[in-house]
């Protein structure tokens, strides 16, 4: 379980995330949404350490990350897989070289089993056909397929993924979601997704947390997200026609 | 083989063979273009023509080789070490490290630093072979010299020190050019445009540094 504690963060004289607190629990898929600026991606870069907040926890199933001591901090990232906005696949490295990348510099395991382990991962997102095609060879979609099954390679408790759907087209958003979900119950994974795409909201988001700026507005899961009273929330949901449509 | 040992290996074929075709080309040019000046302004015959090739020699070996080759170096390594972090830093690439608990400065910056000074000083070796050799080949084509009279001229009065100096100039510079290229790319922030000016922010600034130092280095050690 990954537990966020009073989380603040500032830039200069701006406030960023004001206290945001909430539970993560395995085998879910909790969904972080918000329009654009709000500090969703901010929140996730809290919690997978790359922003540093003035204030606030992250545990990791009870483990403190931002203040714990280097070892805690070095276990509990190589419990992490992180899928960024982009895929942040290397361009100097093939598709496969990629997934295995974790594996060469974390582990000490035989050249075959991380051959065998990366394209197992690589079979599992649909991919073991372009393990030789360079990041640059392959299409967006390809892309964040590539970066779920480098996220995956070293079995992650905690999956962590930064608007997955992000510059694709809608059949493929919606294979890129049916995979997180699938990869997250297969694995019991705790599994953190940042969206503002309302396909995903419905289709994988187990718990939803809504943030509005740099404030948790509202909690829920997809099926009582509809029956909110929060109205910056049913601006967000209803900014899109055919919901809006549906709704009248 | 290790993971470091691998990546300073890669990295000494992009700094070093890749960078072979424009060092060879500048340093012979510059060779052959001394050798006809200096012989232009030579008009008395009281001097010798043996000291046409003792002044390609000495430049080559003291200033141009080295200082020449690293100021082309800065632009060519320069950059791509800027542009090619810089590129890591807006596409999360180097934060993907992070996340996996890679220490992304070691495993990307150390050993593009180390390749530059291992490559280094052999381009500046290459280079000034290439351009005494190109001094030669214009001066002897353009009868400006005997061939007999410009290898005596080489051999006369040489100071062995002189090809110490250069080898001690061209490790100053090589972590000149790689740390700053580094530093400027690594902490590129923003999208293509901070990109392209982290680039030409590492080049001018390793050229200012590489001159600087040329200058501090002259007057400490010779």
């Amino acid at each position: 379980m990954i537990e966020i504690k009073n989380i603040q963060k500032t830039f200069g004289e701006r406030t960023i995330l004001s206290g945001i607190s909430g539970k993560f629990l395995p085998g879910d898929t909790s969904l972080i949404i918000g329009g654009s600026g709000t500090g969703k991606s901010v929140l996730l870069k809290c919690m997978i350490g790359l922003i540093k907040p003035e204030e606030g926890q992250v545990l990791y199933d009870g483990r403190d990350f931002l203040t714990g001591d280097e070892d805690t901090q070095k276990a509990i990232r190589r419990e992490m897989g992180v899928l960024f906005q982009g895929g942040a696949l290397f361009d100097s490295k093939t598709v496969l070289e990629n997934v295995r990348f974790p594996l060469d510099m974390l582990t000490n395991m035989p050249t075959s089993e991380k051959m065998e382990r990366a394209q197992f991962c690589l079979q599992r997102v649909g991919l073991e056909n372009a393990a030789d095609r360079m990041p640059s060879e392959i299409s967006g979609g390809m892309k964040k397929r590539v970066g779920i099954a480098r996220a995956i390679v070293m079995n992650p408790k905690y999956l962590f993924c930064d608007e997955p759907n992000s510059g694709l087209d809608p059949l493929t958003s919606i294979k890129i979601d049916e995979l997180i979900r699938e990869i997250t119950d297969e694995f019991k994974i705790t599994t953190v997704v940042i969206t503002h795409d309302m396909n995903s909201m419905m289709e994988i988001g187990e718990k939803i947390m809504f943030l509005y700026q740099g404030k948790k507005m509202w909690e829920g899961t997809s099926s009582t997200i509809t029956q909110s009273n929060v109205a910056e929330l049913n601006e967000f949901i209803y900014a899109n026609k055919l919901l809006r449509d549906t709704k009248a | 083989m290790g993971v470091y040992s691998k990546l300073v290996l890669d990295e000494c074929i992009q700094i070093g063979i890749n960078s072979v075709f424009i060092v060879s080309i500048v340093s012979t040019f510059i060779g052959a273009v001394t050798c006809v000046q200096t012989a232009y302004n030579l008009v008395s015959p009281l001097v010798p023509l043996t000291i046409i090739a003792v002044i390609v020699r000495d430049s080559t070996i003291l200033e141009l080789a080295p200082t020449i080759t690293c100021v082309v170096l800065s632009g060519k390594v320069g950059s791509n070490i800027a542009g090619g972090l810089g590129t890591m830093r807006i596409t999360e690439q180097i934060d993907a490290l992070e996340v996996m608990g890679i220490n992304s400065s070691s495993y990307l910056v150390l050993p593009k630093v180390l390749a530059s000074m291992i490559t280094f000083p052999m381009l500046v070796i290459l280079a000034g072979f290439l351009s005494i050799y190109g001094g030669y080949i214009a001066g002897t084509a353009a009868d400006i010299i005997t061939p007999e009279d410009y290898i005596s001229g080489l051999r006369s009065d040489f100071k062995p020190f002189s090809i110490t100096f250069a080898l001690i100039k061209s490790v100053v510079f090589a972590f000149l050019i790689s740390t700053i290229s580094s530093f400027k790319g690594y902490y590129t922030a923003g999208g293509a445009l901070e990109v392209g000016q982290a680039s030409t922010a590492a080049v001018t600034n390793s050229c200012i540094a590489v001159l600087a130092a040329d200058f501090l280095l002259a007057q400490l050690l010779l």
